[in-house]
């Protein structure tokens, strides 16, 4: 379990100090499906970063009973003069997990091939978001932090993704950040919308993307054509 | 498919776990740090010891060349060797703290590398490197005679030790001021170029008149030097130091280092 208590955010700012996220709680149970909407800056990556640990809160809690990931697929934390391999077996060495199978398994998955030893700066960005995906499976976690990367690769790779996350992970706990309705509908049981620093927590998701759309200004006259919509899209 | 391994807790630091959790990411942090600065083509991680050879060397050459007066009997091989050693230690760790948090904070999703061991990697690299080229030199030298063996070998690394202690406290100082005034990552380096010719690299304090002796004295790295100059060469000559100085100065600066990287903590904005 992780429970948020009374959390609150502020960043300095060049206006004064801003004020991210507002008293929010929060408490998320061993195996749910969290999605988050909202508009940009509206905080969603703030409270990835807050549960994450990366980063503390300015006031409030957060207790954590379950093992969280890092944001998956983040490749941020790659370093570009080394390889592929050395980044894998960085992350084998500090979450004390064995690295062959590991590598193998990335190997395997990424289907990056010799790219592997070559240095991470020689990769293109899609190169990149395989290996960061790959890594991110390497280690099992409780709760997986999810921040809009589900987009990445070719269909087949985000296919393949798609089974690695939500098929042989199907009994994690999951924190989903996304703007496509395709990621969040079906796939999450509980839904949160950021608006002014607080979250509504939703339990459809109809009704938390028909709001979400007017939040951003793309408003439906009525669910009827929220759905028409959505399902022409797909 | 990687086995599923129990994970709960990684990164609570507090349990019995914990020591080797905290060994294990900082030795990953210090290889990461290798091969990123070195990589592994020519002699890599060679250079780690080489390159402060390769400047204690120029310096002896030069000096040796040009029979630089030090005010003292003492082989100027010798000098250079703990004048030049001891300048990169306390130089050096400092310069590699500055920007280090900044280079490394997506780090810091993970949850178990804490902001204190991003510079101690560093750190320890650092003193790794000055303390291997520092040794190697040493011997190198006193087997072809051209300085004396160490006459209290114990006194020497006593006063290296100091030394490094005082590199680390310096380093962790320095590096969690720069991370909130960008100003002093940029007086680190006059600052220590200014330090650099008061802190004994080319001189003894005995060979100073007593009423400047006792201003160059408040420099901290300065009595460190001198312990160890005078374990080395004791009977060549007088050391002036005052190891409870030393000690204070030691201790002020890990203590204020060890917050300054506490508080850093709380204004890091991850990427």
């Amino acid at each position: 379990m992780i429970r948020l208590t009374d959390v609150t955010k502020d960043y300095p700012s060049n206006h004064g100090v801003r004020r991210i996220l507002h008293d929010i709680n929060l408490t998320i149970n061993p195996g749910e499906r969290i999605g988050i909407l909202g508009r940009n800056g509206a905080g969603k990556s703030t409270l990835i970063r807050l549960i994450s640990g990366a980063e503390p809160p300015t006031s409030g809690t957060i207790e954590r009973n379950m093992s969280v990931s890092w944001p998956l697929a983040f490749s941020g934390g790659f370093q570009g003069a080394l390889t592929g391999a050395d980044n894998v077996r960085f992350i084998c060495r500090i979450y004390g997990v064995e690295y062959h199978s590991r590598f193998k398994f990335v190997e395997e998955f990424s289907e990056l091939g010799t790219y592997l030893h070559e240095p991470v700066s020689t990769y293109s960005s899609g190169m990149k978001a395989r290996l960061a995906f790959a890594i991110s499976m390497t280690v099992e976690f409780d709760c997986y932090l999810i921040d809009e990367v589900l987009a990445v690769g070719d269909q087949r790779f985000r296919d393949r993704c798609q089974v690695e996350l939500f098929e042989k992970r199907r009994d994690k706990a999951m924190l989903i950040v996304s703007h496509s309705h395709r990621y969040l509908k079906g796939t999450c049981n509980r839904f949160l919308l950021f608006r002014d620093g607080t979250i509504e927590e939703h339990s459809e998701f109809e009704e938390v993307y028909f709001q979400y759309k007017q939040l951003i200004g793309e408003g439906f006259q009525s669910k009827a054509e929220m759905n028409r919509a959505m399902i022409k899209a797909a | 498919m990687p086995n599923n391994e129990p994970t709960a807790n990684l990164g609570v630091r507090a349990d019995e776990r914990s020591w080797a959790i905290q060994r294990r990411v900082l030795g990953a942090l210090v290889l990461r740090e290798l091969l990123t600065r070195y990589g592994r083509n020519n002699i890599g991680f060679l250079w780690l010891i080489v390159e402060p050879m390769l400047f204690t060397l120029v310096i002896t050459a030069l000096w040796s060349s040009t029979r630089q007066i030090h005010g003292s009997s003492i082989p100027i091989v010798a000098f250079a060797v703990t004048g030049y050693s001891s300048l990169l230690m306390w130089r050096n760790i400092p310069g590699r703290c500055i920007g280090a948090l900044r280079s490394n904070l997506s780090l810091l999703y993970h949850r178990q590398v804490t902001i204190l061991d991003v510079y101690l990697a560093r750190i320890f690299l650092e003193v790794i490197g000055a303390t291997t080229s520092f040794a190697v030199l040493s011997i190198i030298f006193t087997m072809m005679v051209w300085m004396p063996a160490p006459e209290d070998i114990l006194q020497v690394a006593f006063g290296w030790l100091l030394l490094a202690w005082f590199g680390a406290g310096l380093g962790l100082t320095v590096g969690g001021l720069s991370e909130r005034f960008d100003l002093v990552g940029r007086l680190w380096p006059p600052l220590s170029y200014i330090m650099f010719p008061l802190s004994g690299v080319a001189f003894i304090a005995d060979a100073l008149p007593p009423h400047l002796r006792e201003i160059v004295l408040w420099l901290p790295q300065l009595n460190a030097l001198e312990i160890l100059r005078e374990g080395w060469f004791g009977s060549l000559m007088r050391a002036h130091y005052d190891l409870g100085y030393l000690l204070l100065c030691n201790l002020l600066l890990t203590f204020s280092g060890l917050s300054l990287v506490r508080q850093v903590g709380f204004d890091a904005r991850t990427e």
